[in-house]
């Protein structure tokens, strides 16, 4: 077993929380809270990522027909969705700081808080459909359909409407806030930090899956 | 290929004409849609009363009310297949292409019929300004687009489903949260008198959206329709 990199994994990140703390703001406009940005970013990013993989194992799924892609689908949406919680606290906590109060449907909280209800709606099809292989099925269907409205919600509708969100960041296309040396050099680790966390854990499902199945086939 | 999508175009029509039929014979459909939209307006109106209200109000309503309306009636074209036992029959006789189209338009009549009768009452009830009708109207057209669009994926699905009333408009809702706020702020803008210039954007979104989903469905139709 080849644990080294899990070693690396829990150094880096508990670097990136202590250098997050004590390296100055990396906005001084908004202050202490933009040191928010190294973990709500992340987060963001990894939810994205996440609903994609669902979307991904989905399309697999209705080519292939194997059980284990759908679970997969399901388990990154599980994930997909817990990012995307987490994202959506920090951005509000980020929200009373800067704007003064949790929730004032900005374009971009509407975006998130749409995300939230697609995969909230996905696992209430779940729960609907008793036999496995049609669950499979439809939910795929719905996850691909409801995928393609991410684009819409990340990049389009968060332009029509004027926004407060700070223009910092990595999907805007006007970049304001240039990030300094320092400030990217944490940034993108921290980045690079959560993304390898997010395949370890969803390594680790995917495995529990593999056993799962194999128990129940008696293959093992 | 000529031969091909003529065939299609004769076969897609052909499930539409059926189902047109069929909802003659039972009205079922645009009795849920019609009923419910009119008690919707109802209520709406009698708790406001002769309060005067904003565009921004009024757009919010409007797109309220046709929205729960839509719900009530827009799932039938693929459950009633599925109650009444006849979804088999249909896929050894028709592929899937052809039955998708063909309810999607039937899912776009029922849609222009319900917005027909309720908006006019919309604007008796709440006597909202009439200045810019025309212009309301390609709202009105481009947002019947989308909501059938985006729903009759999701109607066939839920058709295989076994909760299906609660279950469309939970899944409904988030695939039609972007475009009902594209469509509340372009049509508040409508109301306030501005012209269709002021929201090109927001009807170029709509379309864009429309498109997408169109192509989307009957991409993935055939996988839930063979199920």
């Amino acid at each position: 077993m080849n644990m080294w990199w899990k070693y690396l994994l829990f150094l880096g990140m508990s670097v990136i929380i202590w250098i997050s703390f004590t390296t100055p703001a990396p906005q001084q406009e908004i202050g202490e809270a933009s040191r928010i940005f190294y973990y709500h970013i992340p987060q963001a990013w990894i939810c994205v990522i996440a609903f994609a993989m669902s979307a991904y194992y989905s399309i697999k799924y209705l080519r292939k027909r194997h059980a284990l892609d759908d679970d997969l689908a399901a388990d990154s949406a599980r994930l997909g969705l817990l990012f995307c919680l987490l994202a959506t606290i920090t951005g509000a906590i980020f929200a009373k700081v800067t704007w003064g109060a949790f929730w004032n449907w900005d374009p971009r909280q509407t975006s998130i808080f749409i995300l939230l209800l697609i995969y909230g709606a996905y696992f209430a099809l779940r729960s609907a459909v008793e036999d496995e292989e049609r669950r499979a099925a439809l939910t795929a269907v719905y996850a691909i359909f409801a995928f393609i409205t991410v684009p819409f919600l990340v990049f389009v509708l968060p332009r029509m409407v004027p926004s407060l969100h700070p223009t910092d960041s990595v999907i805007n296309k006007n970049l304001k806030f240039t990030m300094g040396p320092e400030v990217r050099t944490i940034f993108f680790s921290s980045l690079t930090a959560f993304t390898v966390l997010y395949f370890w854990i969803f390594n680790i499902l995917k495995k529990t899956n593999l056993i799962r199945r194999k128990l129940e086939t008696g293959t093992i | 290929m000529g031969k091909s999508s003529a065939g299609l175009a004769s076969k897609s029509l052909a499930v539409y004409v059926k189902d047109l039929r069929l909802e003659l014979r039972s009205r079922f459909g645009l009795n849920a849609v019609f009923m419910f939209g009119i008690t919707t307006l109802a209520v709406v109106s009698f708790a406001l009363g002769q309060a005067s209200l904003s565009p921004k109000i009024l757009g919010a309503l409007f797109w309220i009310i046709i929205f729960f309306s839509a719900m009530s009636g827009l799932a039938q074209v693929f459950v009633r297949e599925e109650e009444q036992q006849t979804a088999l029959t249909l896929r050894l006789t028709a592929d899937p292409d052809a039955v998708f189209l063909g309810k999607l338009c039937f899912n776009f009549s029922l849609l222009i019929i319900m917005a027909a009768v309720i908006t006019p009452l919309f604007f008796v009830f709440t006597d909202a300004p009439t200045a810019g009708a025309i212009n309301f109207l390609v709202i009105l057209v481009v947002g019947m687009i989308d909501l059938g669009a985006a729903t009759t994926l999701i109607a066939a699905i839920i058709s295989k489903a076994s909760v299906k009333g609660a279950l469309f408009a939970v899944l409904a809702f988030p695939i039609l949260l972007p475009m009902l706020i594209a469509l509340t702020l372009s049509s508040e803008k409508i109301l306030a008198g501005e012209s269709l210039g002021e929201v090109s954007k927001l009807l170029q979104f709509l379309i864009a959206y429309a498109i997408v989903m169109i192509t989307a469905s009957i991409l993935l139709f055939k996988y839930v329709w063979q199920e």
